[in-house]
Order: C-alpha cells, then sequence, then structure tokens
C-alpha cells in the first residue's frame, strides 16, 4: 500500500501548478514561482546525490570481489582531480575550463566520430535485417535528403526542378508536426494519470 | 487570453473523459488495443531473460524532471515499474539508469516501491538504480558498461534521448541482446528506427505501459489519445477547407 499522504501532497501541488498556468490571479502565480523554485532547488540536490550514487557505484566496482571494472578507476580520478581543482579555483576560472574544454572536447568528439560510423553501418545493415515497405522508405527518404542537403540540385535552375524539391522539403516537416502533435497528446494524458494518483513515479 | 481558455477547455475535457473510461464499465483492457508488434517481443524477451537468469535493463534517457520533456521520462518509469514487477523472480533483477540526478532517485524509488509491495524488499539493491552520468554524451558513456558487461539479455531504452543514443543501440547489438527503443526527441527517432532491434514511433512511447498490463488508467489514456487525435484531425480538415472557401477563423 502506498502513503496516501505522499500522493495527496503531489496532486494538490501538481493542481496548484496546473492551475497558475491557465488561471491568471496573482496570488496563484506567486505560489507556482515558489513551488517551481523548491522543484529547481531539490532538483539541485537531487544531482549531488546522484553524482554520489555515481561515484560509490564506481567504487564498488573498483573494489567488488569479482568482475572488476578497472575503467572505473579513470572515472574516480577524473571526478577526484575536476572537483579538487573545480573547488580550489572556482568553476569560472579560465584555465579550470581550458583544462575541462581540453579534455572533454576531444573525447565527445571522438564519441560522435564513432557515432556517425556506426550509424553509417546501421544504415547499410537495415535492409538486411528487417526488409519491409517502410524501410525501404526509409532507405530511399535518407538517401533523398543527403542529396537535397548537400547542395547538388543548388545549381539546376528549372521551375519544375524547383517545385518538386521545395515539395520533397516540406514533407519531413509535415511528418514532424504529426509525430510532435502525437507525443504531446501521450504527454498531456500522461500528466492527468500523475495528477489523478493513478500513475505514481514515486513510491511514497 | 483564448489560447488560455482552450487550454484549459482542452486539459479539462482530457481529464472527464479519462475518468469515464476508466471505469470498469467503459475500460476494456489491453486486449482491446491494436497489436503493436515491438511489446509482443518484448513480452517474449522478459520471459526469456527471467528463465535464462539474464538481466533486463531500462535506461531512461536524460531528460531533467524540471523540462517539459519529463513525460516521457515518467512513462518510462512506469513501464520500469512494470518489468520490474514482471521479472521480480529472476535470479537479477532488472538494472536501471539515468542521465538526471532526480530521475536516478525516482527510478531507485520505483524499483524499491516493486519490492516492497512483493514482500521481497531484502533483495533490493541501492545499485540497480544508477545515475550514468550527466551530459547527454556521459551519460552515453556511463551506460556503456551496462551494455556489455551486466548479463543484460533485454535492453528498454525509454525517454529523452540525443542522436548519441545510437552508441547504445549498436552495443547492445554487438552483444545479440534484444531491443525495445523509442524516444520523444525526432533525430533520435530516426537514428533508432536505424539501429535498435524494436522501435516504437512517436506516441507510441506512451503506450508501452498499457501493452505490458499496467493499470486502466494507461489504456484508458490511450484511448483519450485517440479521442483527441481525431478532434485534431477534425479541426485541421474544418480549418483546411474554411479556408479553401474563405472564412478564416483565426
Amino acid at each position: 500500500m502506498r502513503d496516501p499522504v505522499a500522493a495527496a501532497i503531489a496532486i494538490a501541488i501538481g493542481l496548484v501548478i496546473l492551475a497558475g498556468y491557465f488561471v491568471p490571479i496573482p496570488l496563484l502565480s506567486a505560489v507556482q514561482s515558489t513551488l517551481l523554485g523548491w522543484a529547481v532547488i531539490i532538483g539541485a540536490f537531487a544531482a549531488l546525490v546522484g553524482i554520489t550514487n555515481l561515484v560509490f557505484n564506481h567504487w564498488r566496482k573498483l573494489t567488488g570481489k569479482i568482475n572488476r571494472d578497472y575503467y572505473s578507476l579513470f572515472a574516480l580520478i577524473g571526478f577526484a582531480l575536476a572537483l579538487a581543482v573545480g573547488l580550489w579555483f572556482g568553476p569560472g576560472d579560465p584555465i579550470v575550463q581550458q583544462g575541462v574544454a581540453a579534455i572533454i572536447v576531444p573525447v565527445e568528439a571522438s564519441l560522435m566520430a564513432a557515432l556517425a560510423v556506426a550509424l553509417a553501418y546501421a544504415c547499410l545493415r537495415l535492409l538486411r535485417r528487417r526488409l519491409d515497405p517502410m524501410t525501404i522508405l526509409f532507405v530511399i527518404s535518407t538517401v533523398v535528403f543527403l542529396i537535397l542537403g548537400s547542395g547538388l540540385l543548388a545549381g539546376i535552375d528549372m521551375p519544375l526542378v524547383r517545385d518538386i524539391t521545395m515539395f520533397i522539403d516540406r514533407l519531413p516537416v509535415a511528418g514532424a508536426r504529426g509525430i510532435l502533435l502525437g507525443i504531446a497528446l501521450g504527454g498531456l494524458t500522461a500528466g492527468l494519470r500523475i495528477l489523478m494518483g493513478a500513475d505514481r513515479p514515486y513510491s511514497g | 487570453m483564448i489560447d488560455l481558455m482552450i487550454g484549459l477547455g482542452v486539459v479539462l475535457f482530457s481529464f472527464a473523459i479519462l475518468i469515464i473510461l476508466i471505469l470498469p464499465r467503459f475500460n476494456r483492457g489491453p486486449r482491446s488495443l491494436r497489436p503493436i508488434a515491438a511489446f509482443q517481443h518484448l513480452r517474449r524477451a522478459i520471459g526469456l531473460s527471467v528463465e535464462d537468469g539474464k538481466r533486463v535493463h531500462v535506461t531512461l534517457g536524460k531528460s531533467s524532471l524540471l523540462e517539459p520533456t519529463n513525460t516521457s521520462a515518467l512513462s518510462g518509469l512506469a513501464t520500469l515499474e512494470r518489468i520490474a514487477q514482471l521479472s521480480i523472480l529472476s535470479d537479477r533483477p532488472p538494472l536501471a539508469t539515468s542521465g538526471d540526478g532526480a530521475l536516478a532517485i525516482l527510478s531507485q524509488d520505483t524499483l524499491r516501491g516493486v519490492y516492497r509491495t512483493g514482500n521481497v524488499l531484502e533483495q533490493y539493491d541501492l545499485d540497480r538504480g544508477r545515475l550514468a552520468g550527466v551530459t547527454p554524451l556521459s551519460y552515453i558513456a556511463g551506460a556503456l558498461p551496462a551494455f556489455r558487461s551486466e548479463n543484460v539479455s533485454t535492453h528498454i531504452l525509454i525517454g529523452n534521448f540525443g542522436p548519441e543514443v545510437g552508441l547504445l543501440t549498436q552495443a547492445a547489438d554487438q552483444q545479440r541482446a534484444f531491443t525495445l527503443a523509442a524516444s520523444d526527441a525526432l533525430p533520435a527517432q530516426a537514428v533508432l528506427y536505424a539501429t535498435a532491434g524494436q522501435t516504437l514511433i512517436g506516441e507510441e512511447l506512451y503506450a508501452a505501459p498499457a501493452y505490458l498490463n499496467a493499470g486502466p488508467a494507461h489504456v484508458a489514456s490511450l484511448r483519450v489519445q485517440d479521442i483527441l487525435r481525431w478532434l485534431i484531425i477534425a479541426g485541421i480538415g474544418l480549418g483546411a477547407i474554411l479556408k479553401l472557401v474563405g472564412i478564416s477563423i483565426l
């Protein structure tokens, strides 16, 4: 049995926040902004708790009796260094920022490069793995938009080609709007379930 | 002011319809839903994981609970809860990773709630709900070990991701693990379609708990989505016809 008090508090606060968006009463707006401010503070503490959990997790992986993960040592050293330097000099210090950027930017760039190769390989394998009309359409549209995006057809000054290009360019916008509308409706009903207490992402 | 009134009207209308459709008289359960192959495969994969003594991994994305994208993560938490219930008898409990501190705490809380409700709280391990990283790429890098070395046979990626999620699905593919993936972000959906074993497109993300028998509220909310979708389609069609005959209402 879940705690009904926790659910009641969550529902009440949710309703106040929701009402604050739709009912333009100054008191309600003030309460709403105060509650949202609290949420930001709690979110910051949650990040701190999460990072502490992450560090302990890597420590357990490194010191565990079976299946030790020695990569965790790099994570712990990196964390300790970043924390010590950040606390000593302050996160806004140019040397700290330069040092962090010198490590993070190349690492992230190489991850993105690995992603580009992985995606190209996955697209090639897609036809072999799942050959259906949607997959064929996906691959054809990928090729068509690669050609359009590369500007290969930009030099052709024919009204018919220009009209067809404009029409094809508009297709993904329409499709994206349809998908986003569906996601918005899903988000709305997910929020309503939580406001009703039917869905509780907290055990209480 | 009129947009606020329309917004309030939509919320109240949806709320009223949702309450009506939750009632047992109007709720016919998940059997009334159209079949989605991905969920049939998922049920089978969860069953096989439990039988083989392997782990199910749910990764909830990088959405902050303070951002509008948090509903995808909340849907992910509902899915995690149901999957934890389904695999509670497994030798290896499910694992949850996320890219936000608050989401990691909620995933721990969700798993703890399932074990407490199942009267097996002593089996709960705090380590099974983890923060993988706090930036998009550190989250991916932090989640990758779960794809390589945690004895996982089923991965469920449900939440807000960027295109970098392709690295996770690629890692799952290398391990020959089952993957079901859904995101509310369009670039991630495109990447997932090309790389994941089973992909959910658009609002199917929110259907996962309903298809896993999470409760009548989830099925009812799918019906509400359908009703709202038809109303929007009718509105768009009517607007187009009115514009064709030269009447502008906005």
